[in-house]
């Protein structure tokens, strides 16, 4: 009885760790699928008075969002006012714009102008 | 102290008691040391002269700066207190100044509330007359149009906002280099303005002193993280020949000092929180200090001018 018991517990086990497995899988897929579509890859984090990535490439029509992790504001100003420029991001605030026409957009923080950066704009 | 030579041991008509008096009143004098703890400033003349007590000044202001009303991180979760320390402290002065220049960043994300907060707490303040120039902090979304509403009705600003006036004989020049800045600059001034400042100096005597004060540092006080001014060099072309200039900044939340020629540069510390020193952090964010060593870090600076004396006695103290 007490090897039955055992087994049974194995078994019972087993299948949780099956079945566990499978769900971890399938959330890792569903985020991975998420990746690649638009909204993680296109996410610019401004932290340590810098834009991270610094450069980014992106199809045209998708959206490019920033956020804030400095305990500082920061502004997105299109060099030569190519797209709509944000207010002022207090801290974990965020801001997105869709992009248009292929090109490279040069941006920069207007409160620390040394801040730069580049969205490149694919077909 | 007698003003006469005692040991001319050079030969060249000056000793050395002479010669500190002299480096105190160009500037160059301020003698810093730390007493338990507290970081104190004394120009040499005052520590020459040892106990003898200050002469009587023809005019003394006041300068604060970097008060970032509405910011409550870490680095300072109550900056309208300290704000309030420092107002307490000029009204405690024996002689209060005849008046006080802000040199910027009022608030942190120029919010209306936040320059509401501002200008209720500055009610407590003895001293009434003050003169602004606006941070980057203060102008963030309208250009600056709320700010010079709110800051610059008394002084018929030109142009974003810069302006002169006198007092006592001293020429005193605010101007605005935190406006219309470029991707990869620094602060700027601009052509209007430049343009305005040789005018206005134009038909001064060189023996005029001139203050000028403006938010961020008019020399290069670290580059590398926006702290200069990329066409301050013009500004100060047009001030070369007067035999006193100085020049009054905030924007780096601690006490620089610099002299050039018969320049005299320097920056104040906040009355909010502290930046680290220049290179010394991956960024120049707020430094956050231990709670007891916040107030030695924050301050304000007060510069006296007696007729007579072509150079202006800049002394800062903290809020400890």
């Amino acid at each position: 009885m007490i090897t039955l018991n055992a087994r049974r517990k194995v078994a019972a086990l087993s299948c949780a760790i099956a079945f566990l497995n499978l769900s971890l899988f399938a959330i890792a897929g569903e985020m991975t699928n998420d990746d690649s579509t638009s909204s993680k890859q296109n996410r610019i984090e401004i932290k340590d008075f810098a834009f991270n990535p610094q450069t980014i490439t992106v199809k045209s029509g998708e959206k490019v969002t920033w956020i804030n992790r400095d305990e500082e504001p920061h502004t997105i100003v299109s060099v030569g006012k190519q797209f709509k420029k944000s207010t002022a991001l207090d801290t974990d605030q965020e801001f997105t714009i869709t992009v248009g026409a292929p090109g490279t957009y040069d941006y920069f923080c207007s409160v620390h102008p040394k801040m730069t950066g580049t969205i490149v704009v694919e077909k | 102290m007698s003003d006469y030579i005692s040991h001319d041991h050079e030969h060249d008509g000056i000793d050395r008691r002479g010669f500190l008096q002299c480096m105190a009143w160009a500037g160059t004098g301020l003698l810093w040391t730390i007493s338990g703890g507290v970081l104190v400033s004394k120009t040499l003349a005052q520590v020459a002269k040892a106990a003898e007590p200050l002469p009587a000044t023809d005019l003394s202001f006041l300068q604060i700066s970097d008060s970032h009303i509405g910011f409550s991180k870490e680095a300072n979760k109550d900056v309208t207190e300290t704000f309030k320390i420092a107002l307490d402290r000029i009204n405690a002065m024996p002689t209060p100044p005849s008046f006080l220049i802000h040199t910027g960043d009022i608030s942190q994300l120029s919010k209306p509330e936040e320059f509401d907060t501002f200008d209720e707490v500055l009610k407590s303040c003895r001293t009434k007359d003050v003169f602004y120039v606006p941070g980057e902090h203060d102008v963030l979304n309208d250009g600056g149009k709320l700010y010079r509403d709110r800051y610059l009705k008394s002084v018929e600003g030109k142009g974003s906002g810069w302006y002169s006036f006198n007092k006592n004989g001293v020429h005193f020049i605010g101007l605005v280099n935190v406006l219309d800045l470029q991707a990869g600059g620094l602060g700027q001034l601009g052509d209007d303005q430049l343009e305005w400042l040789e005018a206005d100096v134009k038909d001064l005597g060189t023996s005029t002193p001139i203050v000028v004060f403006a938010h961020i540092p008019l020399w290069a006080v670290y580059p590398q993280w926006g702290w200069g001014t990329s066409d301050s060099e013009r500004a100060l072309g047009y001030l070369k020949r007067f035999g006193s200039v100085t020049v009054l900044n905030g924007h780096i939340h601690q006490v620089l000092q610099k002299v050039e020629g018969n320049v005299t540069f320097h920056t104040a510390m906040s009355t909010a929180f502290p930046q680290p020193a220049p290179g010394t952090a991956p960024n120049p964010g707020p430094l956050k200090v231990p709670a007891e060593k916040l107030r030695g870090m924050l301050g304000l600076t007060s510069v006296k001018y007696l007729q007579g004396k072509s150079s202006l006695a800049v002394v800062d103290s903290n809020l400890s």
